[in-house]
């Protein structure tokens, strides 16, 4: 099998640049978080409750991409 | 009974069984490749099999059934791994849940206790936490009918992303088949919901965004009926990659001593490890938090469309 060095590689490549999109997500969210908590003690709870939820999203699409990098390197 | 070989293939026949095709590409992978050290043995412990490992006391070969034809379909109702584990996560569940009811239980004297005690406390912080937090914060009053649904879920699912830090056990929640399936029945919750508050019809044409131009109508159509399938969709693969892949990181971790056949090794990655397993129980934590809540909020958009 020639290609299959190809396709780990794209595999590996793939997984770095999920991780990279997700971290700068997940960052640039948690920066904004933090900023508006401290701001404004008072709304912690619910700043902390959309975050999560704005992180699973995030988290949720970089996933799709290492599933896919996943299937692909076990091709 | 007998573990029979044969029967492996058959659940392979499942058309919507996902996660049944991946020991077939693990076993086809290991054929072609016959280097051991290409990660395959990650992937088996991960993916779902006919056999409970109890190594190195010996393993336990499930019973198996021949497969049922119904219609067009044929389907395989053996017992496997992460079947067995989906029964300890609901066995360890009803066991906690009955423990932590007897406080509420009347007493000797036929009274009922003023204060809950003990476990009921804890059971209580949670499930008032998801009342007030996750379902009527998301969807209002209207789901107090549906909170026996959501503490199922958050329960079934918090248990069994739990039962998987057991050794010897896996987690249920690891099959995309397991997570497809709590998925299907957040679909229905969530369109059923929506119809029973808006009739049939209200419901679908509440969909689309009001005032909106005549010719966006058709790409609208087609968006939000793909938006209908999509949001569980997501649900499933969410819960399954996380859940998966927390146990993938654990496994690599402890395969490179092996890779670099040295001792000294062993301590840093027995360390990232631990770390990670800790790591776990805040992933399982949280990814039974937002399971729940995300449909919560999938509920609460149906039922309230404008």
């Amino acid at each position: 099998m020639p290609d299959l060095g190809l396709t780990h590689l794209a595999a590996g490549i793939g997984a770095g640049l999920a991780v990279i999109g997700g971290g700068l997500g997940i960052g640039k969210l948690a920066s904004s978080a933090m900023e508006a908590s401290g701001r404004q003690p008072d709304a912690l709870g619910d700043i902390r409750t959309s975050m999560i939820i704005a992180a699973a999203l995030i988290e949720g699409v970089t996933l799709f991409a290492e599933v896919i990098t996943i299937i692909l390197a076990l091709k | 009974m007998i573990f029979d070989p044969g029967f492996v293939g058959a659940s392979n026949l499942i058309a919507a069984n996902a996660g049944s095709t991946a020991p077939d590409t693990v076993m086809s992978a290991a054929a072609s490749s016959s280097s051991a050290s290409n990660g395959t043995w990650i992937i088996e412990h991960v993916a779902d099999s006919h056999i409970l490992e109890f190594k190195p006391f010996g393993e336990i070969h499930l019973p198996q059934f021949p497969p049922v034809h119904i219609g067009g379909m044929t389907i395989d109702f053996s017992l496997t791994k992460h079947i067995v584990m989906i029964w300890f996560a609901v066995l360890l569940l009803l066991i906690f849940v009955q423990a932590a009811m007897r406080s509420y239980r009347k007493d000797r004297a036929g009274k009922k206790p003023l204060v809950p005690h003990g476990l009921a406390n804890a059971l209580e912080v949670v499930v008032v936490f998801v009342r007030d937090d996750i379902v009527l914060g998301a969807i209002g009053e209207k789901g107090k009918r549906l909170l026996p649904y959501f503490l199922t879920l958050f329960f079934f699912v918090l248990f069994s992303n739990f039962v998987g830090l057991i050794p010897y056990t896996s987690t249920p929640t690891g099959n995309i088949n397991v997570t497809a399936a709590l998925a299907i029945i957040a679909f229905f919750v969530i369109q059923i919901s929506g119809i029973v508050d808006h009739g049939f019809v209200g419901y679908f044409r509440g969909l689309m965004p009001p005032h909106i131009p005549l010719f966006v109508i058709p790409v609208m159509v087609i968006v939000e009926i793909l938006g209908l399938f999509t949001k569980p969709f997501a649900l499933c693969v969410r819960l399954f990659a996380n859940m998966s892949a927390g146990h993938i990181v654990i496994f690599s971790l402890i395969g490179l001593i092996f890779i670099f056949h040295s001792i000294f090794i062993a301590p840093i990655s027995i360390a990232f490890a631990v770390f990670i397993s800790l790591l776990e129980i805040l992933v399982g934590l949280i990814q039974a938090y937002i399971f729940t809540m995300l449909t919560a909020l999938f509920v609460g958009l149906a039922i309230h469309q404008h």
